[in-house]
């Protein structure tokens, strides 16, 4: 079951071509990677999944639904983590949670609960009330993920999830990563960090706005005679003409 | 020097970049000129006014004629007793001539009549100014009526207006106008401009560099700097061409006195960024600590000598204050350095006071 | 309407964690009412005068005598040249300069008729022009008198005469402080309505956070009911603070019904609140939409009528005027606080107060894009 249909997707600004029809599926429960260089297209393509960015043309279904007829219907399924991870400075991680819990249409005690579970998963159960702005990066970053996750959505889409944190928290993100795909969640996630490719079920590297690779990492190792994803990346991103964003 | 000057031109590209902040830094000064000079004026004309007339007779019609030719009454319409509560309240007239019955026939027999002029004194000046108006419209038919007989023993007067015989609000508006845009384009943006830089973190970047912090601070003045000159030749040139408002005085002397104002808004703004530790904190720091007192108390809103002495003591800190009365005196009055001397030196002192205290203030921030 | 609700609870949680906006809310008002209407006194009194009396005769005098009496003017000098008299006005140390010519006196008995000179500092209009009323009112008080002395009564009563009975309504007292305070009033509630909520999304903006929200199932509608609901509250609250400071420290007890007063600021607040969102979309940075909004007020409310009269203006700055949001609810307040105005009354300025509401966030909705 395909939970997110791509098929030519493009975005042009003028006549710069960000993402040049590019195709490709993903199935329930697949950790996706989209990977690529600076300025390949990767956040361009997946702003315009997540219903931020209107595709010049080409089709797509995320969660069953158009890209272009149902896009708010789209966003009631998809979580999102973005790269400033976007919790409340000013709120505490409470009213944090209440906020977007209230958002996806969560009930009070619904609420309620997903918070105690939450704070207990995170080790923050006497963090609740403290302002999300006094948290060190790497719990806002696991918070932010579980924020994302706490409607259930059939999708998570994360930009660059780990940047700038150390390798242990790193880890542990990965971690919550595969527990939730295994309850079903489908995670599409962009990266640099090549080792976290090869946790990935497939995936994608975009070079100059088009795919030019997709795949289990094995296959591709094999495809590309490497015996490291950063080997591929490196092979790919050679023949890119262009640069950073 | 040639580092400063490497600086000096990256917050020129900032500045420039900015087209939307760019148009407005120019455009507003020059927008203000045109409605202070064109659209804000003290002067009382075209005065909504109503009629209540009683007499309907040759006297008020005659009043009334000459009260139309005016160009300070616009009547708006004659209306009974009952209207005239409700036209107060509507806010469609200021004022109301009540002329009583049978005014012509009073005036032959008796020699005395008396009309009656309702004000609306919400604004106590132009009800002032407009009870002066009609007055002196209805005394003139007065005299008209006797066949210019004069008065015996009549003392006349003859009024000579200096400095602006024209009366015109611009005289007192363009001075001001040049304060309050150096002290947003000074103070403010550069005050800004600097916290950003702490905002954004790359102050840090700057501080390890081998530059001076100062004179990182100095480059981030410059461009500033030279917006103000540019806004004042253009509120200058407009003022002369457009608005008939006069370059009585030196030319050099204006110039250099509005270089001094600049320099001591400047260290004003280096000041303000100092102690703010973000881009809201120095606006409202700009806008409350410094646009607002400029506004209030240099003079050219609001008349300082009929303010309370508590006020005019606070009146005398405020920089624009002196900048105001020197740009008036040099510019309007035509007058010269002799005249500006003192205001001169306080203002000198002003500046020297204002960049030790924000170097200082600078410099212990720093460690 | 419960995303609303959540929305809201967040929005109200943000800006009173904000320091900087509690200060705005209970400073600014505080501040402004108490200084600004004492700054503003635009009343014509304390005119320094300087008399060159050419000609020290008992009428000279005593009409100097007059003049100093009557309390309007300060004399500064009694100067023995013109030039004397002059250098104190280039200096600002006097407004005005009368000029007795030599033999005042005795030409006005022998030739029925003489001459003063008044030389007025004309920078400030409304000041040359009232000084000079006032002046020129206290002369011919002056001259009456004279001829009293000299003439018998019936040859004199034989001149009819009109007699001008002033009446001032409204305001009997002539304060210029009531004047103000209506007007320092719309400029508080203006400020909030435009301006911080032009920030406060705009702020979103710079950080991110409105990425964030745009990726949710949230409405447009919910998140601009969200952003402006707030600063609506916020704009009733000012105005509230407004009004109780300006009952305690001047006395301005409003004529007219508190409930026209603030309905019509409820439906101002609308418009006011639409420009700021519309500003909001058109700025990128803080400091953008700070400028931007502070440019725009500022052109409002000094075309609004709030120091100089709306009358007085050019034709084409009239026409301006009646798409000033400001200078309705200027004259609004003035209206219902000084002359106790009825809603009846002010019902054409309500309507198209509400009008502008109406046009200003439908533009503002309709340029915010959740997606671009």
């Amino acid at each position: 079951m395909n939970v997110i249909e791509v098929n030519k997707l493009s975005k042009h600004f003028g006549k710069f071509k960000a993402v040049d029809e590019i195709s490709f599926a993903v199935s329930r429960g697949e950790i996706f990677g989209f990977l690529g260089a600076n300025g390949a297209g990767k956040t361009t393509a997946m702003r315009m999944l997540c219903g931020l960015s209107l595709p010049t043309f080409g089709q797509a279904q995320v969660a069953g639904f158009d890209l272009y007829k149902n896009a708010e219907e789209i966003k009631r399924n998809i979580g999102y983590m973005s790269q400033k991870f976007s919790l409340y400075d000013d709120l505490n991680i409470r009213e944090n949670i209440r906020f977007y819990g209230g958002i996806y249409g969560l009930t009070d005690s619904e609420i309620k609960a997903k918070t105690g579970t939450m704070l207990k998963n995170l080790k923050l159960e006497k963090e609740g009330n403290k302002l999300v702005k006094s948290l060190p990066l790497g719990w806002k970053q696991k918070l932010s993920f579980s924020v994302a996750m706490l409607h259930d959505p059939q999708i998570v889409f994360l930009d660059e999830p780990t940047g700038g944190v150390d390798p242990i928290t790193r880890r542990e993100f990965w971690t919550m990563i595969y527990e939730a795909s295994d309850k079903g969640t489908t995670v599409f996630v962009t990266t640099h960090y090549m080792d976290e490719a090869e946790y990935c079920h497939r995936v994608s590297i975009m070079v100059d706005g088009k795919i030019d690779a997709l795949g289990t990492p094995l296959e591709l190792k094999n495809k590309f005679s490497s015996s490291t994803m950063g080997d591929v990346f490196i092979k790919l991103a050679r023949k890119a003409k262009r640069g950073d964003d | 020097m040639k580092q400063f000057l490497f600086f000096v031109r990256k917050e020129f590209l900032h500045l420039w970049r900015d087209k939307r902040t760019l148009f407005i830094l120019f455009g507003m000064p020059i927008i203000q000129i045109f409605i202070f000079g064109f659209a804000l004026t003290n002067e009382v004309k075209d005065s909504r006014i109503a009629i209540l007339d009683e007499a309907k007779d040759e006297a008020s019609e005659a009043i009334i004629h000459q009260l139309a030719a005016s160009q300070y009454f616009d009547i708006e319409k004659t209306i009974s007793e009952q209207q005239l509560v409700r036209a107060f309240r509507e806010g469609k007239i200021k004022l109301a001539v009540v002329f009583p019955q049978k005014l012509k026939e009073q005036l032959q027999h008796t020699n005395a009549a008396s009309v009656q002029l309702i004000a609306d004194a919400t604004d106590p000046n132009v009800a002032n100014t407009l009870v002066n108006y009609a007055s002196a419209i209805i005394l003139d038919y007065q005299k008209q009526s006797k066949g210019f007989e004069p008065i015996p023993y009549t003392i006349k007067t003859e009024m000579r207006m200096l400095y602006n015989p024209q009366m015109k609000g611009s005289y007192n508006f363009v001075p001001g106008v040049m304060a309050m845009v150096l002290m947003l384009v000074c103070a403010m943006m550069t005050s800004i401009s600097i916290v950003r830089e702490k905002e954004m973190g790359t102050m840090e970047i700057i501080l390890v560099s081998p530059m001076v912090p100062l004179l990182v601070m100095v480059a981030k003045m410059v461009p500033y700097f030279i917006l103000s000159s540019v806004n004042i030749a253009s509120i200058l040139l407009l003022s002369v061409f457009v608005l008939d408002v006069p370059i009585n005085g030196s030319l050099t002397l204006l110039v250099a006195e509005c270089l001094l104002f600049t320099l001591t808004v400047l260290a004003l703004g280096l000041l303000i960024s100092s102690v703010s530790g973000s881009q809201q904190v120095a606006m409202l720091i700009s806008l409350m600590g410094l646009f607002l007192p400029t506004v209030m108390f240099s003079g050219f809103m609001f008349p300082v000598e009929n303010m309370p002495t508590a006020l005019q003591v606070i009146s005398n800190i405020v920089p624009a204050k002196w900048f105001y009365y020197i740009v008036k005196n040099v510019m309007i009055k035509g007058l010269g350095f002799q005249s500006i001397w003192k205001e001169t030196l306080i203002l000198v002192s002003m500046m020297i006071f204002l960049m030790a205290v924000s170097i200082k203030n600078f410099k212990t921030r720093l460690e | 309407m419960r995303i609303l609700r959540i929305l809201l609870e967040k929005e109200f949680r943000q800006i009173f964690r904000d320091p900087a906006i509690l200060r705005i809310i209970f400073m600014m008002p505080t501040v402004q009412l108490l200084v600004m209407p004492l700054a503003a006194d635009y009343e014509v009194k304390n005119v320094k005068i300087c008399v060159v009396d050419y000609d020290h005769s008992p009428y000279s005098r005593k009409l100097i005598n007059k003049i100093t009496a009557s309390g309007y003017f300060t004399l500064v000098d009694y100067s023995d040249s013109y030039e004397e008299a002059l250098s104190y006005v280039e200096h600002d140390e006097a407004d005005l300069v009368l000029q007795v010519p030599h033999a005042f006196e005795k030409d006005l008995v022998r030739d029925n008729e003489t001459t003063l000179f008044m030389s007025l500092n004309a920078i400030n209009g409304v000041k040359a022009n009232l000084g000079g009323a006032y002046l020129q009112s206290i002369i011919t008080d002056f001259n009456n008198d004279a001829r009293l002395d000299w003439l018998q009564a019936p040859r004199f009563n034989s001149t009819p005469v009109i007699s001008i009975v002033p009446a001032n309504w409204f305001n009997p007292l002539m304060n210029y402080q009531i004047f103000m305070v209506p007007g320092i009033l719309v400029i508080l509630v203006t400020l909030v309505g435009a301006f911080l909520s032009a920030l406060n999304i705009v702020k979103e903006k710079e950080i991110g956070t409105i990425e964030q929200i745009n990726v949710t199932p949230i409405r447009k509608y919910q998140f601009i009911l969200g952003k402006l609901i707030p600063f609506w509250i916020l704009g009733l609250i000012i105005l509230t603070i407004g009004l109780l400071i300006s009952r305690i420290v001047y006395g301005v007890v409003p004529i007219g019904s508190l409930g026209t007063l603030y309905f019509f600021a409820a439906v101002y607040l609308l418009a006011v609140l639409g420009l700021g969102l519309l500003v909001s979309t058109l700025a990128n940075t803080q400091q953008q939409a700070m400028l931007l909004s502070f440019f725009m007020m500022m052109i409002f409310i000094m075309l609004g009528g709030l120091y100089t009269s709306i009358d007085s203006m050019p034709d084409w700055v009239k026409t301006f005027t009646l798409i000033n949001p400001v200078a309705y609810f200027i004259e609004v307040t003035r209206m219902v606080i000084l002359k106790g105005s009825s809603l009846e009354d002010i019902r054409s300025h309500l309507i198209i107060v509400f009008g502008f509401g109406v046009v200003l966030n439908s533009l503002a909705i309709w340029n915010y894009k959740k997606r671009n």
